[in-house]
């Protein structure tokens, strides 16, 4: 396996499928250092460039590198810290490339990251570039179904709520696109997947877009629900037509099989009931929580703290 | 006086021949200006250019013809017209012969030629960037976007001329 040491993760596709195959196993053995702290990472600072609000994200990656004994630099309010005065994302990212050893950006805009990386000598992760890509998280969504089902070929996987604008479902579903998998689309019309992934996932594996959540529920192994995002609607009434519309409640549970999961890539706002959170089948915050032995691992590979 | 024959000749040609230069034929019919824009000819370079437009073909049923005279298209200048006119020829002429004939053929990359269609890609958001395509398929007509991974099709190419 070469080594990962200086790589940027700007999408999933990136990377080969040894190679993402290589960080989760990587994740499983970094697992004690996150109960025991690390000095693994002593000496370096990663750069948390954020222009978008961000919570679980940005602390997702900050603990990450903590854990490893690394340090982090903030840019608290980029947007009226370095915008406002008129700088741009390339100067932002050249300026910054000098203070740190690796730089965690998220951008509303999409290509953003792929752009930084360009500019940056230093590893840059993408940590969300608009409505398009959100590698990161793919990666602990795919260590979470690994961890949780034991195996990630030959499951039935079902995405719902708003496949057009979530950059998570995006990254998801090309990186599932490498396994022997079967997926299902279900969202209303206008927020179904989108042209190029659809195209692109549809050629690898078997995929289906269904419009009721009822006809698949029962055979699901993973069912991986998403938030319809006010944010991403320029007509708030097109946001109001679909909001709520696929939620999910208990009776759904009681549907599935025993052994599927249920998976969201969080903040939920109504799509999945509270009553859920209690039943066996709900992983979404066991999935926050690999969220930041995912992020150790890759930190610590693209380091060269770990080979 | 001129003879009755050269008058017919000029009616049906309407521009004559050109001593030395380039002819693009062929042209999309409707895009012969976009053609100039797209290889950066302003008029403002001094040749004598004459544009036809939609005069009638038998392989097309009309297109568009551009002469530049004195100045012959290098290659990588003229395989961007490709992006909106898939069937233009190119033919270079010196002292009114053809020397050279060519189908316009897309690189492989395109830079700094045309925009992204996607509003909330970084090329358009004021950054010191060229925006810069992948050429996935010709016809029919795919671009990436190298940034946002956006796909374009001719139509978003043609809807920026």
């Amino acid at each position: 396996m070469p080594s990962l040491r200086g790589r940027d993760m700007i999408s999933i596709t990136d990377f080969t499928q040894e190679e993402i195959e290589y960080i989760l196993d990587k994740t499983d053995e970094i697992r004690k250092l996150s109960i025991e702290r690390s000095d693994l990472l002593k000496g370096k600072v990663m750069a948390i460039l954020f222009f978008e609000p961000s919570t679980r994200t940005r602390i997702s990656f900050e603990t990450a590198m903590k854990r490893l004994g690394g340090e982090t630099v903030d840019m608290s309010e980029p947007k009226r810290a370095s915008i406002e005065k008129g700088e741009n994302l390339t100067d932002t990212v050249r300026v910054i490339d000098n203070y740190v050893d690796v730089i965690v950006i998220r951008h509303p805009l999409e290509g953003s990251a792929r752009l930084a990386a360009e500019i940056a000598e230093n590893p840059v992760i993408n940590g969300g570039s608009g409505a398009e890509e959100h590698p990161t998280q793919a990666l602990l969504d795919l260590y979470t179904i690994r961890r949780e089902k034991e195996r990630i070929n030959g499951l039935t996987i079902a995405f719902v709520g708003d496949l057009k604008y979530s950059r998570t479902v995006h990254s998801l579903s090309v990186a599932l696109a490498n396994y022997n998998v079967k997926l299902y689309f279900i969202s209303p019309p206008i927020l179904k997947m989108r042209r190029e992934i659809l195209e692109y996932v549809s050629n690898k594996v078997s995929v289906e877009e269904v419009n009721d959540l009822n006809d698949v529920v029962e055979e699901v192994d993973v069912l991986y629900v998403t938030r319809i995002q006010k944010e991403r609607f320029s007509d708030i009434s097109d946001y109001m037509k679909v909001k709520g519309s696929y939620k999910i409640t208990l009776d759904h549970v009681k549907k599935m099989r025993e052994d599927a999961i249920i998976m969201h890539p969080l903040p939920r706002v109504d799509e999945i009931d509270y009553a859920v959170d209690q039943t066996p089948q709900a992983k979404y915050f066991k999935q926050v929580y690999y969220g930041l032995l995912v992020r150790m691992s890759l930190l610590a590979l693209i380091l060269g703290a770990v080979e | 006086m001129y003879s009755k024959g050269v008058v017919m000749v000029e009616k049906e040609l309407r521009v004559s021949k050109i001593k030395d230069g380039t002819v693009i034929d062929h042209i999309t019919a409707g895009y012969a200006l976009a053609v100039l824009r797209i290889i950066g000819l302003t008029g403002r370079e001094g040749n004598i250019i004459s544009i036809l437009m939609n005069v009638p073909s038998q392989k097309l049923g009309r297109k568009d013809i551009v002469k530049v005279e004195n100045r012959e298209l290098r290659e990588d200048e003229v395989h961007k017209i490709a992006l909106i006119a898939p069937n233009a020829t190119i033919n270079i002429i010196r002292s009114y012969e053809v020397v050279e004939k060519n189908k316009v053929k897309l690189p492989k990359v395109i830079k700094g030629v045309i925009k992204c269609a996607n509003s909330t890609c970084i090329t358009n958001g004021g950054e010191p960037v060229q925006p810069t395509f992948i050429v996935e398929n010709v016809e029919p007509l795919r671009l990436r976007c190298h940034y946002c991974k956006r796909i374009m099709t001719r139509e978003d190419v043609i809807d920026q001329f």
